[in-house]
């Protein structure tokens, strides 16, 4: 009871302190040379603290199991283990929401005090935006999910919360992907502050890197926890499904990776500064899209959460003020470059294609996810957009995307002899080729196209592993960021055409023989753990050239609330993933078993890791 | 000037996805392809529940009559809601009533039936799923209205509910 | 390089990008389970998706070529049960969109260069 009231109020608090702040920044833009800057920090401190008490207040809430607590009663249970009590506080879409201004306010007084010897008007007008941001998620969480809403009589017994969601790489999901979206409010409001106050420039470029790459980190890593988290849960033995949540994520993501790339221009050469302010506007617009696609229910998808029509059309308001408000300022403000330089085949030029791919891909995932939604309201008529569409349309540009990035990362800044690179490339390419038509000869009536883009990702990889070794420190990190993409992108490859896939019914005691293996169903067992029942398999695989496997893939019977699951077991090494999961056959003492060899799993974790950590490095860069 | 004219149109365009967006979200979700409508029967061959005689498209319809094709099941709770709906309509004399049994066991089959009451005059079985999938069924329960023309004029996915109970009536009518 | 983007830009529509030799895999993978949120009919173990699997199966037991399954399929269920939209006048767009804006970027960057 207690705990629900300091949160709400404290919440309330908040809401007035974003009032009282926005009307600080409106005074000390109109008297700009009184200073209420102080003032300004202050309240955002404030601000910061009520906003972690009431954060707070829901996690005991969560952590006691206070059940008077509607969130808690509808997503918690008191069998749960401690540590999906706490996840619990941000797995539901209250709390999500909670957590989401929290991050937006700990961004905002952080960029406070890392930026303060910046000019004030510049600062006030970043602070007036991202106050703007926060007030909207404040009244949306108020109005219509607040969390500490009140039930009585209070119940007994929660709910419980969604077993699938009882992961540990999804308990740190939410978390770290939000930092990322909200990372980009803040280039959001500081390139919207910047255009107003006339201050584009190298200085404002590299000030702004830092926040877009620390976005970039936290949305690429987001990326793939939600990726490890299909792979292990859902059961089918994919990692990328095309589905409307994961596009969601991946667009801000390559805004976000395009901005980079630009900003390392306007560092430069002052160039391209429309183009950038529009990345930055695009990139936080395309996370509060997410966020209303995503939970609003408007799209079929795995994931979606409850859905509330009115909650739907509080964010799509919210997202389209926005979007007209970055408009309004950004044509009333921005003026065309007058100096535009001739580009020549530099860098320059490698940045532009960068960004020209990654607005190709942009558009195919954009219009691949929203469009079902324009032609259902249009025409009436319902279609899927499913992964044969992406597939297709992106790999096609894969193949020159991949010979760009080759070529072009490797011409850097350094004058470097054009025709020794050139030569280079040109061996690596032959590589590259011969050694894809060798891999052709294996795949054989798989096609000819597959190994093309085998082919471009080879040469890629070289390319990248030239560039990594090469003895100076510049580029330090873009070089092991392009490294680790092109390792990225030669396991999915690797991964998606050498993947075996058995799908048999076998019972206990019988054996279920492959070209070079066999699975033995040696027997099954129940036992009864903390909030579930658990039936594990045991299965031998025996094959001819390796050491015996055993796998223990689970089925789980939940109780609260009750829900199967079907958990598989999986066997990592550097070489490739064995991966079993057993479903029950009803009416019968069949059990429906899928097992997957994929190879080179583990290096599509590695090579995201490895890009991450590229950028990363530049911190390190920065610090000095 | 040029840029007045960018301004106004990017301005309308995204006027124009606003409020698709928000169309979007006011319409139910729930879908009915409109594929089958005033397609005839297909044709198919299914054992009755009692004995094994099998049952053809020709077999099902009487002269005159509207027939109701009803997929359900034993193990399906919402079948049990709809079944007072179901009952009701059997006093229709213009209605012919056809059930047909979805993945289902006989035996649970016929308790439920001595339970709840037979609503129809026929049940077929369709003990793997594939006759319910060619009528084009999501699963149970389901039902399919067709005219004397062998026509289909309804389909109603999920039980049926005191609307969709009420459309059937004035079908009828 | 012009030529290597019109020649794909010709290859566009016929390239399929798939790496599944088992012909019912192949096709279950590109039907949506109508009753489940976002699953293949191929991932999914519900009730309408194993039938399904069944129904498929005995269709190419019948010799029915993928096309034909599909037709078949989209007569009871609409294009909604495919994942990969047919291009016909509804899907003109979402098929040559991400292909305009590419010509677009290509037009305005070369523009720049020159």
């Amino acid at each position: 009871m207690i705990l629900s009231q300091i949160g709400y109020y404290s919440l309330i608090f908040v809401l007035a302190i974003s009032i009282l702040i926005l009307f600080f920044c409106f005074k000390q833009l109109k008297f700009l040379n009184k200073n209420y800057y102080s003032n300004l920090i202050n309240l955002n401190f404030l601000q910061f603290l009520l906003v972690v008490i009431s954060f707070f207040s829901l996690i005991f809430s969560f952590l006691n199991s206070q059940f008077i607590n509607k969130t808690v009663y509808e997503n918690s249970h008191t069998t749960k283990p401690f540590f999906y009590k706490l996840s619990g506080t941000w797995g539901n879409h209250e709390g999500s929401l909670l957590l989401w201004i929290l991050v937006l306010i700990i961004f905002c007084l952080l960029f406070l005090f890392t930026s303060q010897k910046k000019e004030k008007k510049y600062l006030t007008l970043t602070l007036l935006f991202q106050q703007i941001i926060i007030l909207g998620f404040l009244i949306f969480t108020l109005v219509t999910s607040n969390p500490f809403d009140i039930i009585f009589p209070i119940p007994n017994e929660g709910l419980g919360l969604n077993p699938i969601l009882q992961d540990p790489a999804l308990a740190v999901h939410p978390p770290i992907l939000y930092i990322g979206y909200v990372g980009c409010s803040i280039i959001f409001s500081s390139s919207l502050a910047a255009l107003i106050s006339q201050n584009i420039n190298g200085n404002w470029a590299s000030h702004i890197k830092k926040w877009a790459i620390i976005s970039w980190i936290f949305l690429t890593v987001g990326i793939m926890l939600g990726s490890i988290w299909a792979y292990y849960e859902l059961g089918w033995g994919g990692f990328w499904f095309w589905d409307p949540v994961e596009n969601v994520s991946l667009m801000p993501w390559l805004t976000l990776t395009a901005l980079i790339h630009s900003l390392a221009v306007i560092e430069k050469k002052s160039q391209l500064k429309g183009w950038v302010i529009i990345l930055s506007i695009s990139t936080f617009v395309l996370s509060v899209a997410g966020t209303f696609l995503v939970r609003s229910g408007i799209l079929n998808s795995i994931h979606t959460f409850a859905n509330d029509p009115q909650r739907g059309i509080f964010i799509l308001i919210f997202l389209f003020l926005l979007i007209f408000l970055s408009l309004v300022i950004f044509f009333k403000f921005h003026k065309q470059d007058l100096n535009i330089n001739k580009i020549t085949l530099t860098n320059d030029l490698s940045i532009l294609i960068n960004n020209w791919f990654m607005m190709y891909f942009l558009s195919v995932v954009l219009i691949g996810t929203i469009y079902p939604i324009f032609l259902e309201v249009i025409n009436d008529t319902k279609i899927s957009v499913g992964p044969p569409f992406f597939n297709k349309l992106i790999s096609i540009f894969l193949i020159p995307f991949l010979l760009f990035m080759g070529f072009g990362a490797s011409l850097g800044w350094l004058k470097s002899n054009f025709q020794k690179i050139y030569f280079q490339n040109v061996v690596l390419f032959f590589i590259s080729i011969t050694i894809s038509s060798y891999l052709f000869l294996f795949i054989g009536d798989k096609g000819l196209f597959l190994s093309l883009i085998m082919g471009g990702s080879i040469y890629l990889f070289l390319a990248t592993i030239r560039d990594l070794i090469k003895r100076n420190k510049q580029n330090l990190s873009q070089r092991i960021s392009h490294f680790g993409f092109s390792l990225l992108v030669l396991s999915i490859l690797f991964n998606s055409i050498f993947s075996e896939e058995y799908n048999f019914n076998l019972s206990v005691g019988e054996k279920f023989k492959l070209e070079k293996e066999s699975i033995f169903f040696k027997n099954i067992s129940m036992t009864n753990d903390k909030n579930f029942k658990k039936v594990e398999g045991v299965f031998l695989i025996k094959s001819n050239n390796n050491k015996d496997i055993i796998l223990k893939p689970q089925l789980r019977i939940y109780n609260q609330p009750v829900i199967i699951t079907s958990e598989a077991d999986i066997l990592s090494t550097l070489y490739s993933d064995n991966f079993i999961v057993m479903n029950k056959i009803d009416d019968s003492n069949m059990f429906n078993i899928r097992y997957q060899k994929k190879p080179l799993m583990i290096w599509i974790w590695i090579s995201t890791i490895i890009i991450a950590l590229g950028g990363t490095l530049t911190f390190f860069k920065y610090r000095k | 000037m040029s840029s007045k004219i960018k301004f106004i149109s990017i301005f309308c365009f995204f006027v124009f996805c606003f409020f698709i967006f928000f169309q979007s979200l006011k319409e139910s979700k729930k879908y009915t392809p409109k594929a089958l409508m005033d397609k005839k029967i297909i044709n198919f061959k299914m054992k009755q529940l009692d004995s094994d005689e099998i049952i053809t498209e020709k077999d099902i319809f009487e002269i005159n009559k509207i027939t109701l094709l009803n997929i359900w099941s034993s193990w399906c709770l919402p079948c049990r809601e709809e079944h007072k709906y179901l009952t009701e309509l059997k006093m229709n004399t213009r209605l012919n009533m056809v059930g047909i049994n979805y993945k289902d066991k006989k035996k649970n089959a016929q308790n439920f039936l001595s339970e709840f009451g037979n609503p129809y005059s026929l049940i077929l079985v369709d003990d793997d799923g594939k006759n319910s999938i060619n009528f084009g069924a999501y699963g149970v329960p389901e039902t399919f209205i067709y005219n004397s023309k062998k026509k289909l004029i309804k389909k109603i996915v999920g039980p049926i509910d005191l609307k969709t109970f009420n459309e059937i009536k004035n079908i009828l009518k | 390089m012009k030529k290597i983007l019109i020649l794909l830009i010709i290859m566009y529509p016929t390239i399929s990008f798939s790496t599944e030799n088992n012909k019912i895999n192949k096709i279950t993978k590109n039907l949506r389970c109508l009753i489940c949120q976002g699953q293949s009919i191929y991932d999914s173990q519900s009730e309408f998706a194993n039938s399904l699997k069944k129904i498929v199966e005995d269709k190419i037991n019948e010799n029915m070529t993928e096309k034909q399954i599909y037709k078949f399929l989209t007569d009871k269920y609409g294009e909604w049960i495919l994942y990969e939209p047919k291009f016909n006048k509804n899907t003109y767009f979402l098929w040559l969109f991400p292909l305009a804006i590419f010509i677009f970027g290509g037009i305005l960057i070369f523009k720049k260069k020159t």
